[in-house]
């Protein structure tokens, strides 16, 4: 039996995130329709937002709480590794929203992936749905898409998988999740994190694999 | 479920959660479906066979309320009976498809049921009717149910036309199983049917011979 929610008023951000845990690096995809139920308010909107120089987090559920957290946590981080002195964990980072997303989660719709990579543990990805739980996981679906690629990741994933075939898989779940949900569209966008840095791409709508069954 | 009195379910409607899919290929079709039926949380049966023949070579797989779905099959097996006697030849894959439509559409306000209709007839070969909320639509292949949402990217990057008969045996499972993985109304084992024009073939796959993946 499915329950429906009713999204609560002001823009809801939906799609579909994936980020593969893959050491050393880890690729980030994202599609970019910012819906406000029938009224795409933003066609190509960036839901990979940097937190520091090698995490950043993708965001699903409500634009605004979304947007509010990563602002928050982005200070934090950056204090936190000032005192510090040294770049911070992916650890701390996930910890840092989760604290969030829990204390407030009667009043937040906010469902996070936040990925890194840190020299203590290389590549990470770590999950934080709504509700505030927080776990770290290989690989890592979010968002109203999501529902539809779950299938498709179990049965493509394997681990130790190159960078480029990890890209390749998250730009293919992405863009089935987008033919399938409507509020998942418009262009993929993908990053790449490594000890090196950061690498980003994008994909544009035309050329998206093509997966048409009819 | 700290606080359960562990009487809920007697009070809960009974639906088969459920993932149905049907494949079609050249010769015939393919007819998947798991075994679960719950009530609320409780699973009350799990080893349900929710592909349920319409004719010899005419199948339908169930979902939905599980009162429901299993009426509207009663009464169309019936109806295609009659109609088989009146034309005096087996009936077209699409007259079953149509009966279906004809009920879920009539009665829709009160009726909760998908079901896929899938078989093999002489003049058109193999076809894969889908039936939800009183359309027709024929389509190479159909999935439904709860299940169906997180399968939906694999049998789209999976599916390819021109399969054989063994592949798209492969496929069914494939998908049922990660639909079982996912989905919690779906589970048990698999039952498949083939229909080809040589006849109809009923298998049960095992839960623990179902395929497994990178996290089991």
């Amino acid at each position: 039996m499915e329950q429906t929610r009713v999204p609560p008023p002001g823009k809801r951000l939906k799609r579909v995130v994936s980020p593969v845990s893959l050491y050393p690096s880890k690729p980030l995809c994202l599609s970019d329709r910012l819906s406000l139920r029938a009224y795409i308010a933003n066609r190509v909107t960036d839901k990979l937002t940097p937190i520091h120089d090698r995490i950043f987090c993708c965001r699903s559920g409500s634009a605004a709480d979304t947007q509010a957290i990563a602002d928050v946590v982005t200070y934090q981080l950056g204090f936190h590794s000032i005192e510090l002195d040294e770049p911070p964990l992916v650890e701390t980072a996930a910890n840092l929203f989760r604290a969030s997303c829990y204390r407030y989660r009667e009043e937040l719709t906010a469902g996070i992936l936040v990925a890194g990579w840190d020299r203590r543990k290389g590549g990470q990805v770590y999950c934080v749905p709504i509700g505030g739980m927080l776990v770290r996981q290989p690989v890592s679906v979010g968002g109203s898409g999501s529902s539809y690629i779950y299938g498709f990741m179990d049965s493509n994933y394997k681990p130790n998988m190159t960078k480029d075939q990890c890209l390749e898989l998250t730009a293919a779940a992405v863009s089935l999740a987008m033919e399938r949900d409507g509020s998942s569209g418009g262009v993929v966008r993908l990053a790449s994190i490594s000890k090196d840095g950061v690498e980003r791409r994008v994909i544009l709508g035309n050329q998206l694999p093509k997966y048409s069954t009819h | 479920m700290l606080q359960e009195t562990g009487t809920e379910w007697l009070s809960q409607e009974v639906k088969t959660g459920t993932t149905i899919i049907a494949v079609e290929f050249d010769g015939g079709v393919v007819l998947g479906s798991d075994s679960r039926v719950s009530a609320g949380a409780s699973v009350v049966n799990r080893v349900m066979n929710k592909l349920s023949p319409l004719h010899d070579k005419i199948y339908c797989a169930l979902s939905g309320s599980a009162a429901d779905a299993q009426t509207i099959a009663e009464v169309v097996h019936y109806q295609l009976d009659v109609h088989s006697i009146e034309i005096d030849e087996d009936p077209q894959v699409r007259s079953a498809a149509t009966l279906v439509r004809n009920i879920s559409y009539k009665y829709k306000e009160e009726l909760s049921a998908h079901l896929i209709v899938a078989g093999w007839d002489r003049r058109d070969g193999g076809q894969v009717f889908a039936t939800l909320s009183g359309l027709l639509t024929r389509q190479p292949f159909a999935v439904g149910g709860s299940g169906s949402s997180y399968v939906y990217g694999f049998v789209d990057a999976e599916f390819r036309r021109g399969m054989s008969k063994e592949e798209c045996q492969q496929f069914v499972v494939n998908t049922l199983s990660l639909a079982i993985n996912r989905d919690g109304s779906s589970g048990g084992v698999a039952y498949i049917v083939s229909i080809d024009e040589h006849g109809t073939e009923e298998k049960v796959v095992l839960g623990n011979d179902l395929p497994t993946f990178f996290d089991q």
